[in-house]
């Protein structure tokens, strides 16, 4: 047993740090010099690099329900850096290398676990798009390789290779692929944060934007009225709301995204293995519950509600990889909302407001790049809006001049 | 020996004269048909079945319904599988889960010695010290953790599903369903009902409702019957309904059937989950509900070892108490927690029976027996406020514990819907509002306990469900119920802890109290930090008590705290039905066995399979090298049935191929084919193929086999917008086609008998006719995707193998040699032309790829042509070009990277050994810079070693086009 745990032993009582991880209600301030609208792990992730690495401390994050409580506590926890472009893997990989340190960094154990990601190819173009992912993981540092089917059988050997009429022709195997505990990670970034100063308000719900000459000078909430210098929206899923009371649209549509876990049982799944052609992924979490997902709802809907058709489906599809999950049960079904952008990359950045940062269109790519997002948009925040060289290639003005990053073929089913 | 039962009307579910047998961790247990694997194990008195999630404690049944986590255990094919749900007749070779040694042994027990280092949460604090700490230590937990062993050589059962519609559902089969769907059924009504029970009746089978209990059966036989026989309720017994989706959209599993419901509206009458009193060692086997103990009476017969001491918060356990003195289990005492019943003549009831009863009282502590695994024996305290207890402790041995806090609304299928949970405080219990349209509750999901009332309440939901259906019912009946069921503290903390409010968990009051007091204070908060709620039984037993801790420790009411999200199933399912039986058709073309008496190795393509090349895997170089060698010299053919086919008729059917393809179409002579690209609304090209004008309002269009599915929807969606005078119909299954090609292919036609002139001057290249082949009617192109003199025969699929067989038995004086799809790549590739999809991505505009010449600048519109447009105009920030390598050089794999200073600028899309040419030769996207015959290029192949790669002039094959224009 590690020595960590001794001290909770040694009394009857638990034993309580000076602050809790998490403060309690206080009211609201009149004036901050930021607001951050969201308190999702990206919310507060850039609240903690604002406080950590550039002493602005007068910071509140505005949460209309509960911390980490959007798609921060929805997505299946995939943390991987194996994408198509040279802009989206040098975005990512920057995020995985923040993520490995991160447990240390918050003393609060996030439950990194690189356990890799394996991605099955069932035809030869994907094939030929694997050997290209594989190929700028490599260049950006990456451990990512093309595996065969020998391989993939040693790796996983309870996968169906010839699942479906679709036998497996190889895989992608992304070392650096990973999981972590969603929560956690928003907590440690909120509990960082909160302990230099930033003020997290939970059950604070923003209903409107004031601006005037073409910059915001406050928040309506409604717990009040709140001035303030900077603000940043963080509410992917309803990211093109939020920016409607800035008064500007977002090119993002808002999807379902269903996932679902079984009864728990002992391990014996150690990767995350996706199917590129069944769009559906399995994994198995550290309390042994087998996690699925996989394909967006076929209709954009800006509702979190389980429905049965995607269910049926991803099941039959996970039952296809895997045919003894047949006789598992089913524990829990659930959904998020995801901002889908055009070229399945996120926007971040200016906004035609000129201190409203965004931090929007994270479809089902948001939690692994909650780390790096914090970080780049902090610097943002401190630098007094030049954008940092990592996101550059995610500004909303991307969509004004066809300057996309198409990273379409690398979100499908893999998320 | 056949276990000793309790006489009728006891054991109602089982057949006493039919013994079964099945063994539970390697000892065989006796039971009856009707027995589930739970009762029959109890009947024998063995309560121990499982092992807990965290502490790995001793557990036994707590609901004997299936709602609990404790009776988790494993078959020979599954594991977590719920004893309740197990027939004891079905049964070979059963045992227990999680644990280390034996069920009754378990060596990772120690974890409950060492609880105390163990806290809420304790894995956020530990085990990542020094870094990379976790990797070890979350093997250690994963181990420690998860419940059975998934058997990994299990393969899926059958399973079906069926849809069901029906103007009302009826979930839930209690007297309220019953009424509800009485009161439905006879307003004229179709309805469904559906119970979890294999006996109509809910409650009514098992539950006493008065002391007297004069009612019951009279009003169960008559309202089962009246159910039975009415022709339009329809009864699905042993059923669950699992959730509520929009619309009343109701899963319903039946065993290995799936049931999807789809309902006009909806009663949900789905009773009320009963709740546990929380005191420390509250989880020792031996420890039920009072409903518990009444279904191992009253459904199996099943009389528990005594003595039994009953916990009561309502005057329920009161006749819980008395019933099962009745049967003969010997009753050490009731403790009610209450100083006195509300019917003040159940004290006097108990004592005619001789039961001490201790009030303003309660357990505040359970011992275990010897074994160390089952109820030895209770200390009872008086009570002394809220929670508190007084000093005086009354120690009692007991075999058995029923107890009965109160009753949470199974609110779950509500909750899908949106309904939301209120707290009463008069009453200390939680009460559904806010349903969706369509829904209704009745009995005491609904907050109603007394049987009239809850009989009324049931003809009041079927009312309300005529009236949702626009149908004449009468007007709703007064309800009234002012019982209190739910004690508003049933809960003790213990200076020792292990008073547990969530089974499943392994959670104490401490712990629930802690992840608030971290800061943890929403009340989904509290269940991400503790875990509260996420076990099996989903916070059925769980919810209402940690909402009462967490209100209490963060001062708000308890309807503020509320509980958490309720979210599908509301039982654990199987994922085998859920699935349902699989089905993957896959399409073939006519000449499909053909191919495989050629010996053809066949892949996929999109949903149909067809020939890569003809011949053995092994020699697959050779055999494409034979079957390119035949086309360049000879003559090949090869099956294209899978190409898409589109056929736009009409009027405006030149209007239409205008605006949705990029090229001139308005002007395309009769007689003659075009190359048809299509882009869409970015400027990216998504599509190709050959667009024949076969009459002034006739075009036949193909598509490429992975993508014509989206072609004709897209062309149905513009159409829809445009509403152009044009049929649009795909006709890719209807005909079927194959390629002949090479020097010889006019040849062979004309071997076979063909009715159209084929010289070059009368059927010049890019021409197409129409006329008869060999007897069989075609559409004749020709076209030059491989770069040969070539035709492309388009028939009716039925009669494609017979033209098969027919141009076979033509070419055989011309060595006429079958090619697959791979062979075709490489010919194409050798004549320059792209495949989009492959050298093409998501991101591919007209300039890009060098299809600026099959886009038509001058015409108004065209899908894409605004983004087009300002694409075009940028600088080219990459271009598709050619290259050619020596057959030496190490051979770039399509996916390869093009690199500049070091930098990503491209990736190679199609690269082949080509025997024509002698060389390796590829497409590439490459820099702007570098794009021109003169330059080369850095490609970095396998294990990262460099070419350099010098740029071609496309096509690399007979770049006059002489050949394809013989």
């Amino acid at each position: 047993m590690p020595l960590g745990l001794l001290k909770y032993g040694r009394g009857s009582d638990y034993p309580f740090e000076r602050q809790p991880d998490l403060p309690g209600p206080r009211e609201l301030k009149k004036h901050y010099d930021v607001v951050i609208i969201g308190g999702g792990g990206h919310g507060v992730a850039t609240a903690y690099y604002l406080a950590k690495y550039h002493g602005i401390t007068n910071v509140a994050v505005l949460e209309k329900a509960y911390l980490g409580g959007g798609n921060t506590a929805r997505n299946t926890a995939v943390i991987r850096s194996n994408y198509l472009t040279p802009e989206g893997v040098r975005f990512y990989s920057a995020s995985v290398k923040l993520y490995e340190n991160l447990a240390n960094e918050f003393d609060f154990n996030i439950m990194y676990s690189q356990r890799g990601q394996l991605t099955l190819a069932h035809t030869d173009a994907t094939v030929r798009a694997f050997r290209q992912r594989a190929e700028v993981n490599k260049h950006f540092g990456g451990r990512t390789e093309m595996i065969d089917r020998q391989s993939i059988a040693e790796l996983v050997p309870c996968l169906n290779l010839d699942p479906a009429q679709l036998p497996v022709l190889a895989g992608l195997w992304h070392q650096d692929g990973a999981t972590a505990r969603h929560d956690a990670v928003a907590w440690g970034y909120a509990r960082g944060a909160t302990q230099r100063g930033v003020e997290l308000h939970q059950l604070t719900e923003v209903t409107g934007i004031e601006s005037a000459a073409g910059q915001v000078t406050g928040v309506v909430t409604n717990r009040g009225k709140i001035a303030c210098g900077t603000v940043i929206q963080a509410v992917a899923g309803h990211s093109a709301v939020m920016s409607q009371k800035a008064g500007f649209p977002l090119p993002i549509v808002a999807y379902p995204l269903q996932a679902m876990v079984t009864l728990p049982v002992k391990p014996f799944l150690n990767p995350l293995v996706s199917s590129s052609a069944l769009h559906c992924y399995v994994q198995q979490t550290s309390r042994g519950e087998i996690v699925i997902g996989g394909g967006s709802d076929p209709y954009p809907l800006y509702n979190s509600r389980a429905s049965l058709p995607l269910k049926e489906s991803l099941i039959a599809s996970a039952v296809d990889m895997f045919p003894f999950l047949s006789e598992m049960r089913l524990l829990r079904q659930w959904a998020g909302i995801t901002d889908m952008t055009a070229d399945y990359s996120p926007i971040m950045g200016l906004s035609p407001l000129k201190n409203y940062y965004l931090d929007a269109g994270w479809g089902t790519w948001g939690f692994k790049a909650t780390p790096i997002c914090g970080k780049t948009m902090a610097e943002l925040v401190a630098s007094g809006g030049e954008v940092p060289t990592l996101i550059q290639p995610f500004t909303l003005e991307r969509f004004d001049h066809f300057q996309q990053v198409n990273e379409m073929g690398a979100t499908a089913a893999s998320h | 020996m056949s276990p000793s039962r309790l006489e009728h009307p006891f054991g109602q579910l089982i057949d006493r004269d039919t013994p079964v047998t099945f063994e539970f961790e390697g000892e065989t247990v006796q039971g009856y048909a009707g027995d589930n694997v739970a009762s029959a194990l109890i009947g024998e008195g063995r309560w121990l079945m499982s092992r807990s999630f965290k502490y790995h404690r001793p557990r036994g049944p707590l609901s004997l319904a299936g709602h609990d986590a404790n009776t988790l255990i494993q078959t020979p094919t599954a594991a977590n599988r719920l004893a309740e749900d197990l027939m004891a007749k079905d049964q070979g070779t059963l045992s227990g889960q999680n644990y280390l040694g034996s069920l009754k042994f378990d060596y990772y027990s120690l974890l409950d010695r060492l609880g105390r280092f163990l806290p809420v949460g304790f894995y956020y604090r530990a085990f990542f010290k020094p870094r990379g700490m976790w990797r070890f230590w979350e093997n250690v937990i994963r181990n420690a953790a998860g419940l059975g062993v998934a058997n990994l050589e299990a393969t899926p059962r059958y399973t079906d599903k069926q849809y069901l519609f029906c103007d009302v559902a009826v979930i839930g089969a209690g007297p309220a369903g019953l009424n509800a769907a009485l009161t439905a059924a006879t307003g004229g009504a179709e309805v469904l009902l559906v119970d979890e029970q294999e006996l109509l009746g809910g409650a009514l089978t098992y539950h006493r409702f008065t002391l007297e209990d004069d009612s019951r059966a009279q009003t169960l036989k008559a309202l089962s019957n009246a159910v039975a026989n009415h022709d339009k309720i329809r009864v699905l017994t042993g059923a669950t309904c699992n959730a509520w989706f929009s619309d009343h959209y109701l899963p319903v599993f039946q065993g290995d059937r799936l049931y999807k419901v789809r309902a006009k509206t909806c009663v949900l009458a789905t009773g009320s989950s009963e709740q546990p009193v929380v005191f420390r060692n509250n989880d020792l086997p031996g420890i039920v509900l009072c409903s518990g103990l009444e279904r191992l009476m009253m459904h199996h017969g099943v009389c528990p070892e005594g003595p039994a001491v009953i916990l009561a918060g309502n005057d329920d356990a009161y006749l819980t108490a008395i019933t099962a003195a009745e049967a003969g289990l010997s009753i050490a005492g009731v403790v009610d927690l209450r100083s006195e019943p509300d019917d003040l003549a159940l004290p006097a009831a108990l004592s005619e029976l001789g039961i001490t009863l201790y009030q303003s009282a309660t357990v505040y502590e359970a011992h275990s027996d010897k074994s160390g695994a089952q109820l030895g024996a209770v200390t009872i305290y008086p009570i002394e406020s809220e929670g508190k207890v007084g000093v005086t402790p009354t120690h009692l041995e007991c075999r058995l514990l029923a107890m009965s806090a109160g009753f949470m609304p199974a609110y779950q299928l509500a909750c899908h819907g949106g309904a939301k949970l209120a707290y009463h405080d008069d009453k200390s219990e939680f009460t559904l509002t806010e349903l969706p349209e369509g829904m209704h509750l009745a009995g005491s999901v609904n907050s109603t306990h007394d049987l009239k009332a809850v009989c009324a309440d049931g003809r009041n939901a079927g009312r309300g469900a005529l009236r949702a259906l626009a149908l004449e019912t009468d007007n709703d009946e007064t309800v009234q119920c002012e019982r209190h069921v739910n004690h508003p503290w049933p809960i003790f903390k213990h200076p020792k802890g292990r008073e547990f409010v969530d089974f499943d968990e392994d959670l104490q009051i401490k712990d629930i109290i802690n992840s608030a007091r971290l800061g943890y204070r929403d009340i989904q908060l509290v269940k991400r930090y503790s875990t509260v709620g996420m076990g099996p039984s989903q916070g059925r037993h769980s919810a209402l008590t940690t909402a009462r801790l967490i209100a209490d420790a963060t001062e708000r009411t308890v309807t503020e705290t509320g509980v958490t999200t309720a979210r599908p199933p509301v039982k654990p399912e199987s994922l085998g039905v859920l699935a349902g039986r699989r089905f993957h058709p896959i399409k073939k073309t006519p000449m499909d066995q053909r191919h495989l008496a050629l010996g053809a190795h066949m892949i996929p393509a999109g949903s149909w399979r067809r020939p890569a090349f003809y011949g053995a895997l092994d020699h697959r170089a050779a055999n494409i090298a034979a079957e390119a060698h035949a086309v360049r010299n000879g003559v090949g053919m090869i099956d294209v049935s899978t190409l898409g086919g589109i056929e736009l008729r009409g009027p405006d059917a030149a209007e239409f191929m205008n605006r949705i393809y990029t090229y001139g179409f308005l002007k395309q002579p009769v007689g003659k084919t075009r190359y048809a690209a299509l882009a869409n609304e970015q400027g990216v090209i998504i599509d190709d193929g050959v667009a024949a004008r076969l009459a002034e309002d006739h075009f036949y269009v193909t598509a490429t086999t992975t993508g014509v599915d989206r072609v004709y929807s897209e062309m149905l969606r513009w159409n829809a917008q445009w509403r152009l005078d044009l049929d649009i119909a795909q006709v890719t299954s209807a005909y079927s086609a194959v390629n002949v090609a090479g020097p010889f292919s006019r040849d062979v036609l004309e071997q076979a008998g063909c009715n159209i002139e084929l010289s070059s001057e009368s059927f010049p290249y890019l021409a197409c006719r129409e006329g008869m082949v060999a007897g069989i009617p075609a559409r004749l192109m020709r076209v030059g995707f491989v770069g040969e003199l070539g035709f492309e025969l388009h028939v009716p699929s039925l009669m494609a193998q017979t033209l098969w067989d027919k141009l076979m038995v033509a070419g055989e004086p011309f060595n006429i040699k079958p090619f697959g799809v791979e062979t075709q790549r490489l010919l194409r590739l050798e004549k320059g032309h792209i495949i989009i999809g492959q050298d093409t991505d998501g991101m591919s505009h007209p300039g890009e790829v060098g299809l600026a010449w099959a886009i038509n600048r001058k015409k108004a519109f065209f899908v894409g042509r605004r983004s087009v447009d300002i694409l075009m105009s940028q600088p080219l920030k990459r271009q598709l070009v050619g290259f050619t390598l020596s057959p030496s050089a190490p051979k770039p794999e399509e996916g390869h990277l093009v690199l500049r200073d070091g930098d990503i600028v491209g990736t190679v899309t199609s690269c082949e050994y080509s025997p024509t040419l002698a060389k390796v030769i590829g497409l590439a996207y490459v820099h702007p810079d570098d794009a021109q015959p003169d330059s080369e290029v850095t490609i970095r192949t396998a294990d990262g070693v460099c070419v350099q790669a010098p740029i071609a002039t496309l096509p690399f094959y007979d770049p006059g086009n002489a050949r394809q224009q013989l």
